[in-house]
């Protein structure tokens, strides 16, 4: 089953220069990941963006920044596991190698979902 | 607390055992004694996490203990004299394990190597694969490959004898055996994925998850041999194959051929990740082996907006070199298929008349139903009906002899 899991702005940590050394570890971490076959894609957001409202058939683009900065997601990972707790083992690692911070886990429904059975 | 740490360590195990194990393999160069020792390391994290707390890199804490006691083993070796200077090195890698996860990486690939080694029958090089790099439990493997739970357990503890008996040492070949070996790993893999791809009974959500296992443990082997063309030529046949998972079975189970399949439940994700493996599969280069032709088929197929829009003349130019590789009847059936959609009914039909006298598959519903259909385009309709019957005949599953019926006009 796959799991989205998303980080999301933290004030504490913004606007720190991101530490080398932490920087190194994730590059392993991402690329044992990936190499073990677990993470699927991951990548960085841009901060910010734009926002996409739909009513009435409308639909409006608004330019940031926006207020609740804290609720951005800054960065995400699409990992597929065998079941829900190895996503969350998976999430402690990333947050032992980042630090503080905060961040959602969410199940995928998806194509995959079906798969056989 | 304690079922908390409990479910910790063996959430870490079921991610980390293979590269424990191997890590242990390492050292001891017996993979049957590294998975009895990586064993022990996880019996201590059960007994000492509850307590203690759950180490901050528990996979890590697994590793370490694990490679400590292989070292203690080893020390107490009767032949502990005889191998010292070999020893002397092994305990310096053991020491220094978490510093260089590149030698674990090699270790893995040595473990993926031992447990497919030919000397083994196929069920048990699955079974060992499956246990030893999937991290699956014994009742897990049974329950996948509807087995009983003892026989797996049988087959595992003999495949672990004959590999000592036969002393395989823990080694990926180099030699001129390499690419028959590394044939095997790739063939046990498919073997798992096809286990799972196949199921229409049984524990289903397990037999589903050997396809996710096959593709997990594909990817980490071609990651591990980036230089093997057909390594990532397998990954790329099992993530376009994996792709069609949804829309390969109608609402009530029956099976869609493909070109009926609904397009739009390919899991797109899936796609795109075959064809990153395949072009992986094309920079290696060297000329193409039996699965980056049979993955550049299905990216034909998965490029294709429409089941018309399919390239049938480059599809049928791939089966034709793929005759020539690893040339079978199944192949031929498969092939006479495309050269009839590229070339013609009546040259698919040469092609499949070439193999009618191969039983095993003149006596599958497949070859009737190949052969009605190019006989219906060349209009030779009364000879097309006879095959259709013969073909719902042979068919098992319910909703394909009635397809089938009907075309008979039964």
């Amino acid at each position: 089953m796959r799991y989205l899991m998303m980080t999301t702005d933290d004030s504490s940590s913004a606007g720190g220069p991101p530490d080398e050394a932490m920087m190194a570890e994730m590059g392993r971490f991402i690329e044992e990941m990936t190499r073990a076959g677990v993470l699927l894609a991951t990548g960085g957001l841009e901060p910010g963006g734009k926002r996409i409202t739909s009513s009435g058939g409308k639909v409006t683009i608004t330019d940031g920044p926006f207020s609740e900065a804290k609720e951005q997601v800054v960065g995400f990972a699409l990992v597929e596991v065998r079941d829900e707790a190895e996503a969350i083992e998976l999430s402690r690692r990333f947050w032992a190698i980042v630090g503080d911070g905060q961040g959602t886990i969410q199940r995928v429904f998806g194509p995959e979902e079906d798969f056989p059975g | 607390m304690t079922s908390e740490a409990h479910r910790t360590a063996e959430t870490v195990w079921r991610l980390e055992s293979g590269r424990i194990i191997a890590g242990v393999a390492g050292v001891v160069r017996d993979v049957g004694l590294a998975e009895e020792l990586a064993q022990d390391a996880l019996v201590a994290a059960l007994e000492q996490w509850p307590e203690s707390g759950v180490p901050g890199n528990p996979g890590a804490w697994l590793m370490t203990v694990a490679r400590r006691r292989a070292v203690d083993r080893i020390r107490r070796d009767h032949r502990y004299a005889e191998r010292l200077a070999d020893i002397g090195h092994r305990m310096e890698t053991a020491e220094t394990v978490e510093a260089d996860p590149e030698r674990i990486e090699d270790d893995m690939l040595r473990l993926i190597f031992t447990a497919c080694h030919p000397v083994l029958p196929e069920p048990s090089r699955v079974a060992l694969t499956l246990r030893m790099l999937g991290g699956l439990t014994t009742t897990e493997i049974a329950r996948a490959f509807l087995v009983p739970e003892p026989t797996v357990a049988q087959r595992i503890v003999r495949a672990k004898k004959a590999l000592g008996d036969a002393g395989v040492p823990f080694e990926v070949p180099s030699g001129a055996d390499r690419a028959d070996r590394l044939s095997s790993v790739l063939a046990v893999l498919y073997l798992i994925f096809n286990e799972g791809y196949a199921a229409t009974s049984g524990d289903d959500w397990l037999r589903g998850d050997l396809c996710r296992e096959a593709l997990r443990l594909g990817r980490l082997l071609a990651g591990l041999m980036p230089r093997e063309a057909e390594a990532h030529g397998l990954v790329a046949l099992m993530e376009i194959q994996a792709s069609r998972a949804r829309a390969r079975t109608g609402p009530s189970g029956e099976p869609v051929p493909l070109p009926a399949q609904d397009r739009a439940l390919w899991d797109p994700l899936l796609v795109r990740r075959g064809f990153a493996a395949l072009l992986r599969a094309r920079e290696v280069g060297g000329p193409p082996g039996p699965y980056v032709l049979q993955a550049g088929i299905a990216a034909c197929h998965a490029r294709a907006a429409t089941a018309e829009d399919t390239d049938w003349t480059q599809i049928a130019a791939l089966y034709d070199i793929l005759a020539g590789v690893a040339p079978s009847p199944v192949v031929e059936l498969n092939r006479a298929v495309a050269v009839g959609m590229a070339r013609g009914p009546a040259a698919g039909l040469k092609v499949l008349d070439a193999v009618a006298a191969d039983a095993s598959v003149r006596d599958r519903h497949l070859f009737p139903s190949v052969r009605g259909d190019l006989l219906e385009r060349l209009g030779r309709d009364a000879e097309a009906r006879a095959e259709f019957r013969r073909a719902a005949e042979l068919t098992a599953n319910e909703a394909e002899r009635r397809a089938l019926l009907r075309r008979a006009g039964a």
